[in-house]
């Protein structure tokens, strides 16, 4: 079986550690903040500006002045600080945040990533992504391994005009967990039920399978 | 006297000498922290052909999303764009020019155009469609593209509170891409929520020293949310 998209926020929040900042995408990405570990303590990074994003506010707390990088109204967390947008991108491009999670349309066995722009489609733009992608020595990427045709979106190259360059080393599908090195996807774990001959099959780009692929566990909820 | 007092009286005196054909830097984020008096103004003016750099283009009817209604945006650098319908068809249809900008480089261009750095190398871009013909470099072992740095004929600012004097403190995200805007015009006109008396503010808490700020007048906000999200 396929990951949920709770299980892939569940399995990227195993990759936290202890005193990790961390910033977090649109999407799945969003999820891993309901995941964290026990025991865990972790700073999530907006890129708007704010370092110890909170939970959604109540009612009461609502404030327009308080947003996140999603324009979504959040709070800050005690030990927050706030920043301009300057600071922020500081922070990031100077590879001072110790993991980024972010989506993706493509990623090839280059560690290159697509994610914001389908030719001939309306294209709203970029947003933070390239900065990050560029600054994070540390990236998760997360997707769905094939599109709905059967398409494999883990290439040999991109085909989609690129967000960075050389800067993907992590790749979270909703069938695999993959590392990429040396010019090649290496299976290092595969979801609940799903066979390497899937992923082998789902995957257009170099894939290394080693003798001993673990399959991932979960928690029954 | 004067002085240093940066007050001005009325909207129209803010935005004086502002005319067709020029550049205006907006901070915000979203609708968060955006000068929605002095867009308001511009649009009342009718001046177009303008150049506005700002990180997004608001929404329908709402911050710069009016200054579509009249056409008065010939083009617009920004990171992320199209949340709006008006804008979609615009940029469809070729009326306005969208110079797309990765978030961190639209930050530091405005960040350098005010600290007069004419442009710098970032590793931002590269590779990418937005690295097409801007010069590369390589430095131990990376590389980078030349980015330019960003001046605007105007600057429009939202801030919290501010002093006569133009000394201004921002309140939490509304604080984004407002202290680089303020850095980066030929004219920085600032509006906040208060104006307090010189000495009332903490110098160690100022973002925006006054030397930055041309005029400042203190204006009533609706400060629209784009997207309510709430815990029960």
């Amino acid at each position: 079986m396929a990951l949920t998209r709770e299980q892939m926020a569940q399995r990227v929040a195993r990759e936290l550690e202890d005193g990790f900042y961390v910033n977090l995408g649109i999407g799945i990405p969003t999820l891993v903040a309901n995941y964290i570990p026990d025991g865990i303590d972790v700073m999530l990074q907006s890129e708007n500006g704010l370092l110890g994003m909170g939970r959604y506010p109540t009612e009461d707390e609502l404030d327009s002045d308080m947003i996140n990088a999603g324009k979504e109204t959040v709070t800050a967390r005690p030990g927050a600080a706030i920043f301009s947008s300057a600071e922020s991108f500081a922070m990031i491009r100077g590879g001072h945040v110790d993991l980024t999670v972010l989506g993706a349309f493509e990623v090839d066995q280059h560690g290159n990533i697509a994610s914001w722009m389908i030719p001939g489609k309306l294209i709203k733009g970029m947003g933070g992504a390239m900065d990050l992608v560029a600054g994070a020595e540390n990236i998760i990427c997360t997707m769905t391994h094939a599109s709905k045709h059967g398409e494999s979106k883990l290439l040999e190259k991109c085909e989609l005009p690129l967000t960075g360059a050389g800067c993907i080393n992590r790749v979270l599908t909703d069938l695999a967990y993959l590392e990429i090195k040396d010019g090649a996807f290496i299976l290092k774990e595969r979801a609940p039920g799903v066979s390497v001959e899937e992923i082998m099959e789902k995957t257009a780009g170099k894939l290394i399978v080693p003798d001993h692929v673990p399959e991932m566990t979960f928690d029954a909820e | 006297m004067a002085g240093f007092d940066k007050r001005v009286a009325s909207y129209e005196e803010a935005m004086e000498g502002i005319e067709s054909g020029m550049t205006v830097i907006a901070g915000g984020f979203g609708l968060c922290g955006i000068p929605e008096n002095l867009i308001a103004e511009i649009k009342r003016r009718g001046v177009d052909d303008l150049t506005v750099v700002s990180n997004n283009c608001g929404v329908d009817g709402f911050g710069l999303g009016i200054l579509l209604e009249d056409r008065q945006i010939r083009k617009i650098l920004a990171s992320y764009v199209g949340e709006n319908a008006l804008f979609e068809k615009q940029m469809l249809n070729d009326e306005i020019e969208v110079v797309l900008t990765p978030q961190g480089t639209l930050a530091e261009k405005m960040r350098a155009g005010g600290a007069g750095i004419p442009a710098f190398y970032t590793a931002t871009g590269y590779g990418t469609p937005i690295g097409d013909g801007k010069e590369v470099r390589e430095f131990n072992g990376r590389h980078y593209i030349l980015e330019e740095a960003i001046v605007g004929d105007f600057a429009i600012v939202k801030g919290w509170k501010a002093d006569r004097y133009g000394n201004v403190m921002y309140r939490h995200t509304a604080q984004n891409f407002n202290p680089m805007a303020a850095t980066a015009g030929k004219i920085t006109v600032v509006e906040v929520e208060e104006i307090v008396e010189p000495g009332e503010l903490e110098p160690s808490q100022i973002h925006t020293p006054g030397i930055y700020v041309d005029r400042i007048i203190q204006g009533s906000f609706e400060k629209r949310i784009e997207k309510r999200t709430v815990r029960s």
